[in-house]
């Protein structure tokens, strides 16, 4: 990995408005946590409502979309890309760099919050079992949509079609589905690792480990294929 | 010694051809790329940057080609047209990183060297956002040229200079020419070509119009008549004795002397001197009147 660029790109992430939008994600997460419990709601539905509805399914996908799409389509946006792009670096140095930056900073800002509100409703195995999920997560998400934003023009609003009616919709309604979303395989691994009965998929934990390796893999060295053949489009001369 | 050499390389966006079958080796010294709004230029140096695929010919540095080749920028700096900069870092910091995603053994002192040939010592601690325009693109120039590259192409390097700047940098790039470096800039303002290189490669419509000397290629252009600006001790008697040499196809008296438009360049700088000397006339002043690039360019656009 090139610490430089990963060194540009942090300091271009968090120098950036559009990463404040992660501050409030994970204080929701636990407040709400909090006010539940406050209320002595069933540990189960908390659970199911906090855990899984609002951490896998909003929080995590949605950090890793800002993250994701952040560490190089903003790059691609302003054009300041051609300061990385001109040097003799392999492009998939460049996109592992990009990619252990975006999972590292999504992965943390969920992991934490998600550790914190397990504990508190189910015991600390309950929330560790679900920030090694969303490490996980964190990295299949950050590599599809590093992915999108090398691919394509409008990453963040294709990524947020693929979470909200892909992932939020169709994978709820039709089972065979979600072999190809990431939020089960989260979630498979967190009812894997924390041992409650509280979580069901229909995605086994061989496939959800395949497949994030398969969705890791193949996002990362889509990017890297892309991106050596950047283009740069002649504008006014 | 470094060559970047363009061998029948087009380049088209479905219908609409941006560059036609465009072959020039650019070898070392300053050239000024040249052409009105839209002839191709940018596509052109996006081409021998490695940026853009051609869609027919190659782009090759030392016969290397720059598509596709990342190990190509060893070779080569670029200074593009966005100005985009990580506003976030230094000016040091910019420039630094480069040098060492160039892999620069000293990449401090490789930085220091940099930032002090585009005079910005002063300001290097700061935060590129807070630079006007010209400092940021002098930065960007320094982190082009931090890794000693043999091949520098420019676009629109002055951009935002003031004249002293402007100055300066075209002082940096005439020494990086003699130094044998390869230097190619475009601009669209003549005045700066004509100030900094000799050597212009002229686009018009995406295709190469004129390679040279502008001034050979001036010379070249047999078809229009040249125009000189003449004093001389009798400017009506020597009207008179010019109008009668076949070298002249006209000749118009003013208060400040005579201009004269000649069909051949050399037949009538020859013949002059010894039209001057039968009429007993002396010739105090002889200017090419048209060689500026900006009547060479004019000739070529409107060709």
């Amino acid at each position: 990995m090139n610490m430089t660029i990963a060194w540009i790109t942090a300091r271009g992430l968090f120098g950036r408005k559009r990463f404040l939008l992660l501050l409030p994600m994970p204080i929701i997460l636990i407040g709400v946590t909090a006010v539940g419990l406050a209320f002595d709601a069933p540990a189960a539905d908390l659970a199911e409502t906090v855990l899984l509805g609002l951490g896998v399914a909003t929080v995590l996908p949605l950090v890793s979309l800002i993250v994701g799409t952040g560490v190089l389509g903003s790059e691609i946006d302003d054009g300041t890309v051609v300061h990385i792009l001109a040097k003799p670096i392999p492009r998939g140095r460049i996109i592992m760099a990009k990619l252990a930056v975006a999972a590292s900073v999504s992965a943390v800002a969920t992991a934490v919050p998600m550790f914190a509100a397990g504990a508190m409703i189910g015991g600390t195995r309950l929330g560790a079992g679900f920030a090694l999920a969303c490490v996980a997560g964190a990295l299949a998400y950050s590599a599809l949509f590093l992915a999108l934003s090398v691919l394509t023009r409008r990453p963040v609003l294709l990524g947020l079609l693929y979470v909200v009616i892909w992932e939020g919709l169709i994978s709820n309604l039709v089972a065979g589905t979600r072999t190809v979303s990431v939020q089960h395989y989260v979630i498979r691994f967190a009812a894997e690792l924390s041992g409650s009965e509280w979580f069901r998929t229909t995605v086994s934990t061989a496939v959800a480990a395949v497949m994030t390796a398969v969705v890791t893999v193949a996002g990362t060295w889509l990017a890297a294929r892309r991106l050596r053949s950047f283009s740069v489009a002649g504008e006014t001369s | 010694m470094t060559d970047l050499e363009l061998s029948g390389v087009s380049r088209w966006y479905g219908n609409v051809v941006a560059v036609n079958d465009v072959t020039m080796t650019l070898g070392p010294g300053v050239t000024g790329l040249l052409g009105p709004n839209g002839a191709g230029k940018t596509t052109l140096l996006h081409m021998m940057a490695g940026f853009l695929a051609p869609s027919r010919g190659a782009v090759t540095i030392d016969g290397s080609p720059t598509w596709r080749n990342p190990a190509i920028y060893r070779k080569l700096g670029l200074v593009n047209e966005r100005e985009a900069v990580y506003g976030f870092l230094s000016g040091k910091e910019f420039v630094r990183a480069s040098a060492k995603l160039h892999g620069l053994p000293d990449a401090d002192a490789a930085t220091r060297r940099a930032i002090a040939l585009v005079e910005m010592t002063d300001a290097q601690d700061r935060r590129m956002d807070t630079y006007s325009k010209g400092m940021r693109q002098r930065m960007r120039v320094a982190a082009a040229l931090v890794h000693d590259p043999a091949v520098l192409l420019l676009d629109e390097p002055f951009n935002g200079m003031d004249p002293r700047q402007r100055m300066h940098m075209m002082e940096l790039l005439h020494s990086l020419g003699a130094q044998g470096r390869t230097v190619l800039f475009s601009s669209h303002i003549l005045e700066e070509v004509e100030q900094v290189s000799g050597t212009v490669q002229v686009i018009v419509a995406g295709r190469l119009a004129a390679s040279g000397d502008y001034r050979t290629i001036r010379r070249l252009m047999t078809h229009r008549p040249h125009v000189f600006a003449i004093r001389s001790s009798d400017d009506r008697r020597l009207a008179v004795a010019l109008m009668a040499s076949p070298s002249v196809a006209g000749v118009t008296l003013g208060k400040d002397g005579l201009t004269v438009h000649a069909g051949d360049y050399g037949t009538f700088t020859r013949a002059l001197p010894r039209i001057a000397l039968d009429e007993g006339v002396r010739v105090r002043q002889l200017i090419p009147s048209d060689e500026s690039l900006e009547s060479v360019f004019s000739y070529l656009v409107s060709a």
